[in-house]
């Protein structure tokens, strides 16, 4: 299992990074956003909990939304909207 | 009709659903509270036994503070600097910073009294060369030696890899001798010599031996206190010399450094945005305090973990007086567990938080029962020993670390168990291996040689220090070129 990065409709992308450890989760989520749209909405996966603080602390410094946050036995789902 | 029956279907689901995973929690939870029954009962067991063993209980209650502080603000030392150039998140290079100067609070009393398990290392050049080693192996492992520990628990066993990979590549390269002396400098091995170690030890073969006996015990073991001429074990010392001077002034610097460079420009367009005024400097002060507690999960487990830091050294340092003697080694020979004590009857029992040593001996242990001897060399055999992993008081405090750090991932249901992928797996072995020989040159890791060692106001964790953030930063370089690599391939597919 490896990263996949998928446009799933137009304006909402699909990043699925389970399996990994930082720092993987939090630079492959900060150079997906950099590829998409003002607007854009990532919908995010990932398992590693640490990487969650950093990503969460990197969305809000950028500037940009988390607007789904899920967590379910290890399972991180989460949407993000770049600004 | 029709449509009223699938709306009760559904509904129904989504209950079983639900109980479902409220019973799934409500097991992980029964699985925190068994671990913490089990670790009770190896105490008290161990205890009625002989009560000797209270004194390796303390080293595993404390590991399980640790592991819980750990897991609980997601403490990694590798995140600190890593995330700092990769993503520009300074969260757990704050939280370090806060637990150390809390460490160093809560340790120069101790220090003054007399009272600190604490030693200095050798301060040279090698500090800042180890740190490198250990800074390119934590980012491409993806964690340091402590956070691997805290992530075993959490199920995921890249993290577990890297430990067996750590305590692998430091037993290997604490014992290589043969080839490996043709790249050993004749003063160093002249200078070894001179040293006069028991013939045990053969001090010509091997290149750590030399490197350590010949270079690095050459170069002073000093504090701050020392250098500015002041004892460690006074007022002045403690406070002035090793808070003050050693930590205070230099983590105010780091902090104002990485606020003026990563936090404050980001911060104020945000306060801009609402309105606010940022000018002056209450402006600045607000900026700066924002940052410190932009994740009080973080900054609390650095707290926590600081002040249970220099407690560990006093109860440890109170016991030894208890019992009468100034290592496990003591111990171990009179409770009837002699094997694998160096030769000066000592074993490795640091009285403080340590990670990387106790993962050497267990492997070393190990290839010792397979017939290979490794007592010769100068840090098994003269400093450390191969204890029996089951009495190893710094065993204890890693295996009840994995405990504590398992028993709060449980308890709040991010336990998962992980398994590596033959990519994640090679990051793994591959960047524990470079820790574990950062970890030999440095004589210890993001603990041992920095945390530690900073706290207590040895010259020697800053420069270590130094180089983690410089190997980072080329790990991160690393890793931002392979990413890229890899994403763009997808964004291509896409049209992006």
């Amino acid at each position: 299992m490896g990263m996949t990065f998928e446009k799933k409709e137009e304006g909402r992308y699909m990043l699925n990074v389970n399996g990994y450890v930082c720092p993987h989760p939090q630079i492959y989520t900060k150079k997906a956003l950099e590829k998409m749209a003002s607007g854009d909405i990532l919908e995010l996966f990932f398992d590693n909990p640490s990487s969650g603080e950093s990503i969460e602390q990197m969305i809000e410094n950028d500037g940009n939304e988390l607007v789904v946050k899920n967590v379910d036995a290890g399972q991180f789902e989460w949407h993000i909207q770049k600004s | 009709m029709q449509q009223h029956v699938a709306d009760v279907t559904t509904a129904d689901a989504a209950v079983a659903k639900m109980t479902l995973e409220e019973e799934a929690k409500r097991k992980k939870k029964l699985w925190a509270l068994g671990l913490l029954g089990l670790f009770s009962l190896i105490s008290i067991s161990t205890f009625v036994y002989n009560e000797y063993y209270i004194y390796l209980s303390v080293y595993l209650w404390f590991g399980m503070i640790y592991g819980m502080c750990l897991q609980y603000g997601r403490f990694c030392f590798s995140s600190a600097f890593r995330d700092l150039f990769a993503i520009k998140v300074p969260r757990m290079l704050v939280g370090i910073v806060i637990a150390t100067l809390l460490f160093g609070l809560v340790s120069a009393p101790i220090t003054a009294a007399g009272l600190s398990t604490f030693h200095a290392a050798p301060v040279s050049s090698h500090a800042i060369i180890a740190g490198v080693f250990f800074g390119i192996g934590m980012v491409i492992a993806g964690g340091c030696a402590s956070s691997s520990l805290y992530k075993t628990g959490e199920g995921n066993m890249n993290a577990l890899i890297v430990i067996f990979s750590l305590s692998l590549t430091q037993a290997l390269f604490a014992d290589v001798g043969g080839w490996a002396n043709n790249f050993v400098p004749e003063a160093w091995t002249q200078s070894a010599l001179e040293k006069g170690l028991p013939a045990s030890i053969t001090v010509t073969d091997g290149w750590v031996d030399q490197y350590l006996a010949g270079y690095v015990w050459n170069n002073p073991a000093i504090t701050y206190a020392e250098l500015l001429g002041m004892p460690n074990a006074s007022i002045a010392g403690a406070f002035v010399g090793n808070l003050f001077v050693g930590i205070f002034v230099p983590a105010s610097l780091l902090l104002a450094l990485v606020y003026a460079l990563y936090w404050r420009k980001g911060y104020r367009k945000k306060q801009q945005k609402q309105g606010k005024d940022v000018s002056g400097l209450k402006g600045e002060l607000a900026g700066y305090w924002s940052m410190i507690t932009a994740n009080k999960r973080t900054a609390i487990a650095g707290m926590i973990l600081g002040i249970a830091c220099a407690l560990h050294m006093l109860v440890i340092q109170g016991l030894r007086v208890k019992f009468g003697f100034k290592n496990a080694g003591t111990m171990l020979e009179r409770i009837g567990w002699d094997f694998g004590l160096s030769v000066q009857g000592t074993v490795f029992d640091p009285g403080y938080w340590y990670v990387t040593t106790q993962e050497a001996q267990w492997v070393g242990w190990t290839l010792q029962k397979m017939g290979i001897e490794n007592l010769d060399n100068i840090y098994f055999g003269f400093v450390n020993g191969i204890p029996n992993p089951a009495i190893n008081p710094a065993d204890w405090m890693s295996l009840a670390l994995i405990g504590g750090a398992a028993i709060i991932a449980l308890y709040h249901n991010e336990f998962k168990f992980k398994k590596p992928t033959w990519e994640t797996a090679m990051w793994s072995a591959i960047g524990g291996a470079f820790m574990g020989i950062g970890s030999r040159l440095g004589l210890g890791c993001n603990v041992g040689a920095y945390f530690v060692r900073v706290a207590n106001g040895d010259c020697s964790g800053w420069l270590f220090g130094l180089g983690m953030a410089g190997g980072a930063y080329l790990g991160v370089k690393f890793f931002n070129w392979w990413t890229e690599r890899k994403l763009d391939k997808e964004a291509e597919a896409m049209g992006l």
